[in-house]
């Protein structure tokens, strides 16, 4: 196959370059060359042409917070079966989070990711370190073993860091590799036996509610420490209003925090539990219309760095269960270009601030490759047809698992193809060759 | 209606006319031994309560039904089968009801989402106790004729009781007004918005009440920091002789038991002339013989 790609006359959004409007867009040997307004004539006979008219031509997108299930779990998904929804869902790199089974707490797992991903050849596949060994919240995880074994943050993610004094400590102690600590922002005393956000549709289900305080106390704790010792702090799952306060107010003052926001969060409240609805069942929880409200804000200005799915994978055993006893989590990587894109339907973004939320934003937070167009950069492209209408129909996922609160919901603006590093690895609804 | 999972969605065309039901029951009316002859009502108790699981199995064999008695304890379920397995295969010997109370708030949907026979909660965690709701309804429009305009005060354990939710349900519905009392540790958030007046205090909403309901006050609460002791709950909410005294001549007193005497409510009280606590009981069976009729037909 040819290495010498021309995607001709999409309009390119590129954030990161200030670039939006019709271009050509040269690729080769798995890098972008040029970026042309003025259409490129390629004199080679070997030349493989994208007619983009019509369509959007975006960098590939990064999520920050999936779940892959590797080693472990296997019968939810798999590294391979997750890059599949990846590249289905637009992302060409994800950030596996480290609560497998074993945990990622060393080289030796760090590295069986690794070599899964290189097997599966589809996107890219970057680490999350533990914060502490086993996500026990005890002693410290080899951070600087797991940094040079290619760990791109560190995380207990699934668990708060509830001893304050290690905390501080591994933020000062990232310092040493300019390490991200992506932090899981829950007060267990307050969040104690919760199933589901507090308030009226706990109250009317007799459901445990969860307060917001589990979530905005941690973040103000966490906030004054890294005030106190400098460092980077990305916090997960923004789920309400307190925390973006915060967060807002704490890059006001230039401290170096990032977030995230997940689409299930910024879409949904939570009447969306309906009658025991074990799919609307996630950590943190919905919350309400207020808190769902300030994420779009948080979003919009800047507060909110990085749109991130959280991709949960859950067996049907986890979930068609009593609600008390069913597992936190949904899928999210097939179905978050179409729910970002709702907001843009709905004025809440625009579309340039969008794509920045799939691209831009979270390769900065995280110092990753990609992201953008630049002559140079990596070619991990998608082009996206924007006005096309869908059925989200969970029994069609690419990933092993089926847990979304959004099967059956109409969305606009679907994935044509995904190429990462200049070889396309998706298209029209199938996986390409990929060994 | 095909399930009874809960009062909350019922008229209040639906509720009387199974509470008319219930009295014509009581009544001795039409002899109803035939209306599920030969058929099996299961009664799945995934948690212990003799005194409701009683009164199903007295109404079911009052309408000529065989009982299937199914009790968590020692059963499949303690080796990790799932809910639904469980219900599968009990519903499989081909009961027409399912009879379920369980700990988990939704349990009785979940399992109606996946059988073909009639559900009837009959108790679901912290969410709804609907015959229980219309027992004391029934007993309260026993006395009463009708219950527009009366103020029922329902004091305790809010948080935790499935009998507050339904009775909030179904007595809103007949027209009384409901003040939910208690400790603001045991409010849960946004009962004003179910249509509830809220109070911290039972002695200033004592004055108006017409009915005052008093609930269970489990003591493990206090380990869990609800309330300091059960000697201070009991004083600040607990219905004893000297705040009876201060209650209108004709009100009545209810308890959904089993009852703590003299921690929510003084024994002189609940054996007292105000007191339908027994009433209540009595007409347990004649209100989930309306309920097994209506789910049946
Ligand atoms: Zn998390």
């Amino acid at each position: 196959m040819s290495s010498t790609i021309l995607f001709r006359r999409g309009r390119v959004i590129d954030p990161r370059n200030g670039v939006d409007g019709v271009r050509d867009v040269l690729v080769r040997d798995g890098r972008v060359t040029d970026v042309s307004e003025a259409p490129l004539s390629v004199n080679e006979p070997d030349v493989q042409v994208v007619e983009a008219a019509g369509k959007l031509v975006l960098p590939g997108f990064i999520d920050l917070h999936v779940h892959l299930r590797e080693p472990g779990e296997e019968g939810k998904e798999t590294v391979l079966t997750g890059c599949m929804a990846a590249v289905a869902g637009g992302f060409t790199g994800v950030v596996a989070m480290p609560n497998t089974k074993p945990v990622n707490d060393s080289v030796l797992v760090t590295e069986y990711v690794k070599a899964k991903a290189r097997e599966a050849r589809l996107c890219h596949v970057y680490l999350a370190g533990a914060i502490t060994k086993g996500l026990q919240g005890e002693e410290m995880a080899e951070m600087g073993a797991l940094v040079s074994a290619g760990c791109v943050c560190i995380t207990d993610d699934g668990r708060p860091v509830m001893n304050a004094g290690l905390m501080r400590r591994a933020l000062q102690y990232a310092q040493l590799f300019d390490l991200p600590v992506m932090v899981h922002e829950e007060d267990l005393t307050l969040s104690g036996k919760g199933v589901m956000n507090e308030g009226r549709t706990s109250t009317r289900l007799g459901l445990v509610g969860i307060p917001p305080s589990a979530e905005v106390a941690m973040v103000a704790r966490d906030l004054v420490l890294l005030e106190e010792t400098k460092g980077r702090l990305h916090v997960a799952h923004v789920s309400c209003e307190g925390s973006v306060r915060l967060i807002r107010e704490a890059k006001r003052q230039g401290l170096r925090v990032t977030a995230e926001a997940a689409p299930h969060h910024f879409t949904l409240d939570d009447e969306a539990v309906g009658a025991y609805d074990t799919h609307a069942r996630m950590n943190p929880p919905l919350r309400t219309r207020r808190d769902v409200e300030a994420l779009r804000e948080a979003l919009a200005d800047g507060t909110i760095d990085a749109i991130a799915t959280d991709h949960a994978p859950h067996g049907v055993l986890e979930k068609q269960v009593e609600f008390d006893k069913a597992w936190n989590g949904v899928v999210g990587l097939e179905t978050a270009l179409g729910l970002t894109l709702a907001l843009v339907r709905e004025g809440v973004l625009s579309l340039q601030r969008a794509v920045a939320l799939l691209t831009d934003g979270p390769a900065k937070a995280f110092g990753l490759p990609g992201g953008h167009l630049a002559a140079g950069a990596p070619a991990d492209i998608v082009v996206v047809e924007p006005n096309a209408e869908w059925t989200v129909d969970s029994a069609r996922f690419f990933s092993r698992s089926r847990n979304t609160p959004f099967h059956g919901r109409r969305l606009t603006g679907r994935v044509a193809q995904t190429w990462v590093s200049g070889r396309l690895v998706f298209e029209d609804g199938h996986i390409k060759e990929h060994r | 209606m095909r399930h009874l999972l809960g009062i909350e969605g019922l008229r209040r065309a639906d509720i009387e006319a199974l509470l008319d039901r219930a009295e014509a029951h009581l009544q001795g009316g039409p002899d109803a031994s035939h209306v599920l002859r030969g058929r099996v009502v299961a009664n799945l108790f995934f948690e212990d309560s003799t005194r409701t699981r009683t009164s199903f199995e007295m109404a079911a064999h009052a309408l000529g039904a065989r009982v299937l008695n199914w009790t968590a304890a020692g059963s499949s379920v303690s080796k990790g089968e799932t809910l639904l397995d469980t219900v599968r295969n009990i519903e499989a010997t081909g009961p027409v009801v399912l009879v379920i109370r369980h700990r988990s708030s939704g349990a009785p949907h979940l399992v109606a989402k996946h059988v073909r026979c009639a559900v009837v909660n009959a108790g679901d965690g912290t969410h709804e106790h609907p015959s229980q709701a219309l027992l004391d309804a029934f007993t309260l429009r026993r006395r009463w004729g009708r219950l527009d305009g009366r103020t029922v005060v329902i004091v305790g354990d809010i948080l935790h009781s499935r009998v507050a939710r339904s009775n909030l349900h179904c007595l809103t519905a007949l027209g009384a007004r409901v003040v939910l009392c208690g400790p603001p540790t045991l409010l849960p958030p946004g009962l004003e918005s179910l249509g509830a007046e809220v109070s911290t205090s039972l002695d200033a909403v004592l004055p108006r009440a017409d009915a005052v309901m008093c609930l269970r006050v489990q003591t493990e609460r206090q380990t869990e920091n609800f309330f300091p002791s059960a000697r201070e709950f009991s004083r600040l909410f607990g219905l004893n002789a000297a705040r009876a005294e201060r209650l209108k001549p004709e009100a009545l007193v209810l308890h959904p038991g089993p009852m703590n005497r003299g921690v929510e409510i003084a024994p002189a009280v609940a054996d007292g002339p105000r007191s339908v606590i027994l009433e209540q009981v009595a007409h347990g069976v004649a209100v989930r013989r309306a309920i097994l009729e209506e789910v049946c037909r």
